[in-house]
């Protein structure tokens, strides 16, 4: 997997006290591992703080109060470190 | 400050939405019933009260920013050093910057100065509800009258 997943996977590690081999792309980081929104908050900043960019937390939650997003495309690991690989990647656009 | 009412500020001394920051004013009572606990013959302001102050300062300004349509709750709070002691009567000024702000939550860092010097300084972060009823938001309108809340920005649409 990529070096994108290992690193938020530790982070969540670190920040939330689980295990990391319990951490799998195919977690869902709410599902699956029990991390509620206020953790989530200092994940992201953690993660901001790792890759130099700014999670649209906001906007994601928006579109999933909405209905135009689900919770998978934000939430489970492997998607969410795609995510973070478009916002890396838009940064060095 | 009415410690006995959970009035922790006095008054807003400067508030800027566009640049996030907020200072407030607030003066330590020079008699308690809190100073015979905290402590009996040497009575200090307590930490968790200095946090309480940022917190309600923070709060100030997240409201501000939300036009007073959204209240905020303490949620977290991260990184709290107590730098000096805080005795009865001293006058502490109060800062806080917003850092996030969105997805429900809202960060700041806040800390408490006297006399220009460092008291103490967390980051806070801080739910952000509607809210919960109308008793609520009329008796916030009320505080916010109380504290200085700017008019222009009490505005509530």
């Amino acid at each position: 997997m990529s070096s994108t997943f290992d690193t938020i996977a530790n982070i969540i590690a670190e920040t939330c006290d689980i295990p990391r081999d319990t951490i799998k792309p195919e977690s869902h980081a709410i599902n699956d591992l029990g991390i509620d929104s206020l953790d989530f908050l200092d994940i992201a900043f953690a993660i901001d703080k790792a890759f130099g960019i700014k999670i649209p937390l906001e906007q994601w939650t928006q579109e999933v109060n909405d209905g135009k997003a689900t919770t998978d495309q934000y939430f489970v690991l492997k998607n969410l470190s795609a995510r973070i690989d478009e916002l890396v990647a838009a940064k060095g656009a | 400050m009415r410690l006995e009412y959970f009035q922790l500020i006095d008054r807003i001394a400067e508030l800027n939405v566009a640049d996030r920051t907020i200072s407030t004013e607030a003066t330590v009572p020079t008699t308690n019933t809190i100073f015979e606990g905290h402590f009996p013959g040497f009575p200090l302001m307590p930490g968790v009260l200095l946090i309480e102050a940022m917190a309600q300062t923070s709060g100030w300004l997240v409201v501000a920013t939300h036009q007073f349509k959204r209240m905020a709750f303490l949620a977290a709070v991260k990184d709290a050093k107590f730098r000096m002691f805080v005795r009865p009567g001293q006058k502490l000024s109060v800062t806080a910057t917003l850092a996030h702000e969105g997805s429900g939550y809202a960060v700041t860092h806040a800390s408490i100065a006297l006399d220009g010097k460092p008291i103490c300084d967390a980051t806070l972060t801080l739910r952000v509800l509607d809210f919960p009823n109308d008793e609520m938001r009329l008796r916030m309108r009320e505080a916010a009258a109380r504290v200085g809340f700017p008019n222009e920005v009490a505005a509530d649409g």
